[in-house]
């Protein structure tokens, strides 16, 4: 499966081994991994909320966008839901091209949109008190720089 | 029509419910958002401001002047935090 959301934890080395081997013919892989930050005065925990359904469909269109523009062996999304602590693994994505400058592009890429195009919404405990994590104009600004 | 509207993060928090099933004439996503503001004050508390809401008609982005014909699912969010 190219795109995943799920509530259980992932194997970074496991997944991005399995991701290479499957890349016949690329001679480069490059993966970005997301984990939940810590805050001033510590983080209890933080739940990720999505839109079932929706969020498959955003996420399967987004890797389609990116395999569309650069010349890429494969693209891989995962992206976690429920309950998190600090340090865990938030979400991979992993591309696999010939050279590495499409593999790079293309994390970045597929990065800027699951951002603020995928339906996800974090929300952050401190102590007894809990917010949501609001949305940041430098990620919405990071989308205009894909925009033709 | 019938419609399944559905709610997340702080607008299912302010409205209290995470989806209904709404019999609706309006035309409009925001003949729909003025209907439902009109309701109660959760939820006009809810669409006090449209700039920080999304909209989905079945579930792809869409805009508040999108028209409602043939549309099954509306969901209502703010900004999306993914990654």
């Amino acid at each position: 499966m190219t795109v995943r959301v799920q509530e259980e934890l992932f194997d970074l080395g496991a997944e991005t081994a399995g991701f290479a081997a499957r890349a016949s013919g690329a001679g480069a892989v490059v993966t970005f991994t997301g984990l939940v930050r810590d805050v001033p005065g510590g983080l209890s925990g933080m739940e990720i909320e999505h839109y079932p359904g929706m969020t498959e469909k955003a996420l399967t269109a987004i890797r389609a966008e990116a395999m569309a523009r650069w010349s890429l062996a494969d693209a891989l999304i995962i992206h976690r839901y429920g309950q998190l602590r600090p340090g865990d693994l938030i979400m991979m994505v992993a591309t696999a091209s010939r050279h590495r400058a499409d593999a790079f592009a293309a994390a970045e890429f597929l990065m800027d949109y699951l951002k603020s195009r995928a339906p996800f919404w974090k929300n952050e405990r401190v102590g007894s008190d809990s917010a949501w994590v609001a949305a940041r104009d430098e990620d919405e600004a990071a989308l205009s720089r894909w925009q033709d | 029509m019938i419609l399944d509207v559905l709610y997340f993060a702080w607008v299912r928090e302010r409205i209290g419910l995470p989806r209904e099933r709404i019999e609706t004439k309006a035309p409009t996503v925001a003949a729909l958002v003025a209907e439902l503001a009109a309701r109660e004050d959760r939820y006009a508390a809810a669409f006090a401001d449209l700039s920080a809401l999304r909209v989905a008609l079945d579930q792809d982005l869409s805009d508040f002047d999108a028209p409602l014909s043939g549309v099954r699912e509306v969901a209502f969010f703010p900004p999306m935090t993914g990654g």
